[in-house]
């Protein structure tokens, strides 16, 4: 809301404040400020004139006029002037040598089209009063010549815009915010709306409320004999610019003025164009409208309409339709006030996709008092300025509605706030606010429906018993009609302690709960991120949305389940419409990033959620009613449509893992480093990893761990399947782990048990065992752990190796086995047999023999 | 004197044992290295150096005349043995400085072979900011950022029609009326927090969080928020000061406090807008005259989030009494924290991954 402060001043008797100083206090209040713009105040020396004669210079490309202009000097000045649009007689505003336009545009005296220009003539642009002006401004003829034309005018104001919550839809009015500011400097607030309203004769055009749930006041005045030729007047113009309102003509003007002043949405109908009575009423199957901005609409049966004998002519409160709208030569006007549902109003500018001043103002609650007289106010203006003939008559629909009281205990607003205010400031803060605060529990307080609706929602039955605060010296509040957004205690006590200033509440820090500190789940995923970035690798966090071009380029099978992707209504962008069922191309597309800004050596991770929709999942979640605690059976159904969501870690390395310098060749980062990676999240989780080969996309299928835990398969690591590697345009041999944190929390077993350590001597025995080369260590290691028994403390390969020695299609693996006990030094012959043991297992799974027998 | 029957053995003379000392000093002083000292061990203290063979002598001398002998003997003996050990000690320290000369390298060489990672400045300053609170005793509370739209709206008192939800740049899932949202805000954490944990509760949430933004120098599709909840007997906004003014130091410095400011959120009642002192000039830059303040523009204040009282509806859709508990709740966005807090000044840093951007943060921001 762009509220002129001159504006303001009209209506609450501000002190000499300047605009920032007043604008704090409005945003201490709750009107936030936007900004600030000044204008005009730089502008000096611009003042009456008016045109003697002038003579028209030939030769030019336009007409351009020589004139002699007396501004209340001994002699009139020549002025060189390159408008048309005046007359000898006609008084205009002149910049004097040495003024200043805004902006800070200097006007000295200068030849121009062969003559000195001693002056200048301005328009209302040059002036700062409109954004494009085609001619000069012509002044009415009873300005005094010589007049300040910046005091005259209004030139000099500061606009001030203010951010209006939602619920505060008075706000969008110059008369809502004067209230605000005449509380908050304490001054007298002059009501805009204390317009005195004539006894009405008879009604206007006739019009009824068919859908009391879509509208409960609507309210019809007519104007007659309208001037369509009337010029709206100056200062009309420059508040409704100022106020960010293009103007238009006269009758749609003096509908926008009013709705400013007022904060009432106004529509003004071509009398003419109407037939029959106008009825509201929700849209009928079928129907459609042209609205204004020529666009033609296909109705929704929810659709508030005001229709008349020819059907649809306006989507209530939100745009008036095209063959009733006010033209060039409408002299009969039939100005609408209404009272239409926030809700309605609201539904209907969403579904349209069409935000009017009016629908904004309607969703968040206009004054139900307003229509009389606002519609009075309009009619007036026509009258003043228009030269029309005000109807005596008046058509007043309404359906009944009940006031609403809340009641209170004095105490509260300061329960809430934790301070105490006395009774007397409660009662004093709500009646400033414009509420009816009356001594006492008032019979039926609370209770009862309230409008249509209003931007609160009243509640009966459990819920309002629930919401009911009870108490000692009970107080009873009739919030104000420009006030629908009041409907709680709690709302109560927001004003007071708002007026009171938020910045008066103590400082109190409540005492601590016993908490149990983080969970074991969220220490393990803190102990990853370290662990991780500790290895070298840095994080990132990418947007969760893929397109089915990632899928592609991952190589997946039609039938794997990371193609199940959940898919957004509106994505950003049509090419990413999922969401991630995978870490890796959001982690792969900053790697690339990243190589191409010059680091070609990268290891990256990402821990973030995936989603992966249940196949047998439905296809909505219910929206649950918010009166009470929902069931179990409710709560599930909104889980059962929910995908899964588990939490995964994943890494990229590519390039060099180990660097080169001057030291020697580093080592580029490999299939190894992928799975050591995982050994690192699966330390922190103290779970041992297993490993075993597999084949599963995007990974190499000669190249690809896939990581268990005990039986459960927590994700996979290995180097990236080249044609992955070339779609994402990836340097080659770039490698990858992903892996399934949410799993791994499920495998978290408490405290660590502490070793008992032994102080008895280790024995050591070394071993080669040549299998075939197919054969895995993973299974070699095991069967020596499993043979050797209790007395291993370490078994550690040291070398592989393949060759001739070892024959065709074998390799070597060296181990060394490492034995103590805990209570005695080993002898030769115990270590031997559990070597010997150990080696019998190997040789009985896997076919391995020690080597050089 | 008068009994005894000199036997004259020449080298038990005074002067010849003097000679013999000087020559087996000035042998060791002569040595130049360890071998050299050895030999000269051997030719002036060994078996057969000649103060040796003279000590042998002794025995043969008339009683009268051994201790006299024996003294002059083995002082001198005793003599060389300290000149070795000296000499020794000596020759031992000029090799070891020679060999620790010789092993001397550039300590200014640069190792980066295992350049170190970090974790992203956005996960670490929420779990700075969660730490905050879980040292007041709260709890981290999580939940599904593909939410339930009623939890994302509705129990917070955001109606279908209500104007706040349209404010809310929403991501549906599937069509727009799955009833499945990318969640808004991590509010709904809260309801959730409400549903499952027992009374009282106090909790954190800093999450993911989702709207319809495209990605500027300030916007961006993807942020993150911590929210905070405390539902109990006799809460109060001034609980509420209490606790963000306590935090705002903890996370800023003594005597770094906050500002409310009246504003409407549908989930709150009364609600604020939640400003803190600017940590970088104390507030003096917005008093006329004194420098001025990048960080807070010299406003002396920084906007960082919205708090209030839980709306008594809210309570009431999460199955609470609100006759009988009050509740607070605040948030704040994580990324706008970062850009005051750590002077990021563009958003698309944040989400780009640019490892220029995130190692400087190391582990902890």
């Amino acid at each position: 809301m762009k509220v002129p402060l001159s504006w303001l001043r009209e209506h609450a008797d501000l002190p000499a404040a300047t605009a920032h100083e007043i604008a704090d206090r409005l945003t201490a209040a709750g009107l936030k400020l936007e900004s600030i713009t000044s204008v005009g105040h730089e502008i000096k020396n611009v003042v009456v004139g008016r045109v003697l004669e002038f003579t028209t210079l030939e030769g030019f490309k336009k007409p351009i006029r020589l004139c002699r202009v007396e501004v209340g000097e001994a002699a009139p000045r020549g002025i060189v002037c390159g408008a048309v649009n005046f007359e000898a007689g006609d008084l205009v505003s002149v910049a004097l040598p040495g003024a200043v336009l805004p902006g800070g545009f200097e006007i000295a005296s200068r030849k121009t089209y062969g003559h000195v220009s001693d002056g200048m003539i301005c328009s209302e642009a040059e002036l700062g009063m409109a954004d494009s002006s085609p001619g000069i401004l012509v002044l009415p003829g009873d300005t005094p010549v010589g007049a300040d034309v910046a005091i005259l005018l209004g030139l000099r104001d500061d606009v001030i815009e203010l951010e209006v919550t939602p619920d505060r839809g008075y706000a969008l009015s110059i008369r809502g915010v004067a209230r605000e500011a005449a509380t908050a400097f304490g001054v007298e607030f002059r009501d805009p709306a204390a317009i005195g309203l004539p006894e009405a004769s008879g009604t206007a055009f006739p019009a009824s409320i068919a859908d009391p749930t879509a509208c409960d006041r609507f309210v019809l005045r007519e104007a007659t004999g309208f001037d369509p030729s009337a010029q709206t007047p100056l200062w009309m113009r420059v508040r409704l610019s100022r106020a960010g309102m293009r103007p238009v003509s006269l009758a749609v003007d003096i509908t926008n003025y009013v709705m400013l002043e007022l904060g009432q949405p106004l529509h003004a109908f071509d009398r003419t164009r109407l037939t029959g009575g106008i009825v509201v009423r929700r849209a009928e199957p079928g129907e459609r409208l042209t609205t204004l901005d020529h666009v033609d609409r296909e109705l929704h049966p929810e659709d508030i309409l005001v229709t008349d004998g020819s059907g649809a002519i306006a989507l209530a409160g939100t745009m008036g339709g095209k063959e009733t709208e006010i033209g060039d030569g409408s002299t009969d006007i039939v100005i609408e006030a209404a009272h239409f549902s926030a809700s309605g109003t609201a539904r209907t500018s969403r579904r349209h996709n069409l935000v009017s001043e009016a629908s904004k103002r309607f969703e968040r609650g206009v004054d139900r008092e307003l229509p009389l007289v606002a519609s009075w106010r309009a009619v007036s203006l026509l009258a003043e300025l228009g030269g029309a003939v005000p109807g005596t008559g008046v058509t007043h629909a309404e359906a009944y509605v009940a006031p609403l009281a809340i009641a209170i205990p004095a105490g509260h607003p300061g329960a809430v706030a934790g301070v105490p205010y006395s009774k007397e400031t409660v009662v004093r803060r709500l009646t400033q606010v414009g509420c009816e605060v009356v001594d006492g529990l008032v019979e039926g307080a609370g209770e009862g429906p309230h409008g249509v609706d209003a931007t609160g929602t009243v509640s009966t039955g459990d819920l309002a018993e629930l919401l009911k605060v009870t108490g000692g010296d009970m107080l009873t509040v009739t919030p104000p009609t420009w006030r629908p957004d009041l409907t709680d205690p709690n709302d109560l006590a927001e004003e007071v302690m708002r007026l009171e200033g938020y910045e008066n509440l103590p400082s109190v820090l409540p005492p601590a709960p016993a908490g149990a500190g983080l969970t074991e789940a969220q220490r393990l995923r803190r102990r990853v991120g370290r662990a991780l970035a500790v290895s070298g690798f840095a994080e990132v966090l990418a947007y969760p949305f893929s397109g089915e071009r990632d899928l592609d380029n991952l190589l997946l099978p039609a039938d794997d389940a990371r193609r199940r992707a959940v898919r957004l209504a509106n994505p950003l962008s049509e090419d990413e419409p999922f969401l991630r069922t995978t870490l890796l191309p959001g982690l792969i597309k900053t790697a690339v990033r990243n190589v191409g800004r010059g680091f070609p050596d990268l290891a990256l991770f990402e821990t973030g959620l995936v989603y992966r929709p249940r196949p047998d999942a439905p296809a909505a979640a219910p929206v649950l009613p918010v009166d009470r605690r929902p069931t179990e059976e409710e709560l599930a159904s909104i889980a059962a449509a929910l995908p899964d969501q588990p939490l995964r870690v994943a890494v990229v390395l590519t390039g060099e893992f180990e660097r080169s310098g001057w030291w020697g060749n580093g080592r580029q980062a490999d299939w190894a480093d992928a799975v050591e990676a995982a050994r690192v999240v699966a330390r922190e989780a103290r779970v041992e990893l297993s490993v075993q080969a597999d084949q599963h996309e995007p990974w190499h299928p000669g190249r690809c761990a896939a990581l268990y835990v005990g039986d459960t398969l927590v994700g996979h690591a290995g180097e990236l399947h080249p044609r992955v590697v070339e779609a994402y345009g990836l340097p080659p041999r770039t490698c990858a782990m992903e892996l399934e944190l949410t799993r791994l929390e499920r495998l978290l077993h408490g405290p660590v048990r502490a070793p008992k350590v032994s102080a008895y001597p280790v024995a050591t025995q070394d071993v080669a065992l040549v299998v075939a080369d197919y054969t895995s260590v993973a299974d070699v290691t095991a069967a020596l752990r499993d043979g050797a028994g209790e007395l291993l403390e370490s078994v550690r390969l040291f070398d592989v190796y393949m060759g001739a020695q070892v024959g065709e299609g074998n390799k070597s693996l060296a181990y060394t086995l490492r034995f103590r006990a805990p209570d005695r030094t080993l002898t030769v012959e115990e270590t031997t047999a559990a070597r010997d043991a150990a080696v019998a297992v190997a040789a009985e799974r896997l076919g391995a023999h020690l080597r050089g027998t | 004197m008068s009994h005894y029957d000199p036997v004259e053995v020449t080298p038990l003379h005074a002067d010849e044992v003097a000679r013999m000392l000087s020559e087996a000093l000035d042998a060791i002083a002569a040595t130049g290295d360890l071998d050299a000292l050895k030999r000269a061990r051997l030719a002036h203290a060994g078996d057969r150096s000649p103060l040796a063979l003279a000590n042998r002598e002794i025995g043969a001398l008339p009683p009268a005349a051994r201790a006299d002998a024996g003294k002059r003997v083995g002082g001198a003996r005793k003599a060389i043995g300290e000149a070795l050990a000296a000499r020794q000690a000596d020759l031992e320290a000029q090799r070891d400085a020679r060999v620790l000369i010789d092993e001397a390298v550039d300590v200014t060489l640069p190792w980066d072979r295992r350049p170190a990672g970090a974790r992203h400045p956005l996960t670490t300053l929420q779990e700075h900011i969660a730490d905050a609170f879980v040292a007041m005793g709260y709890e981290v509370a999580e939940g599904p950022e593909l939410e339930g739209e009623w939890f994302n709206f509705d129990a917070l008192n955001i109606s279908p029609d209500h104007p706040a939800r349209s404010e809310h740049d929403t991501f549906f899932v599937g069509s727009v009326d799955s009833g499945m949202v990318m969640r808004t805000q991590t509010s709904p954490v809260q309801v959730r927090a409400m549903l499952s944990r027992g009374l009282p509760c106090y909790v954190i949430s800093p999450g993911k969080v989702f709207r319809t933004d495209e990605l500027d120098a300030t916007h961006t599709p993807v942020f993150h928020q911590v929210e905070g909840l405390a539902v109990d007997k006799g809460l109060t906004m001034a609980h509420l000061k209490g606790t963000l003014d306590a935090f705002a130091q903890t996370m800023f410095g003594e005597g770094i406090t906050t500002r409310f400011r009246p504003n409407y959120f549908p989930f709150t009642e009364p609600s604020a807008e939640m400003d803190l002192r600017c940590f970088v000039c104390r507030g003096s830059s917005a008093v006329p005259g004194n420098p001025p303040c990048r960080t807070c523009k010299s406003e002396g204040w920084i906007e960082w989030g919205g708090c209030g009282m839980v709306n008594p509806r809210v309570l009431v859709a999460c199955g609470i009494d609100p006759r009988e508990y009050s509740g607070f709740a605040f948030g704040m966005g994580i990324e706008r924290t970062l850009m005051f807090r750590h002077n990021a000044e563009d958003m698309r840093d944040m989400v780009e991954g640019d490892v220029r951007f995130t190692l400087p943060f190391g582990l902890e921001v």
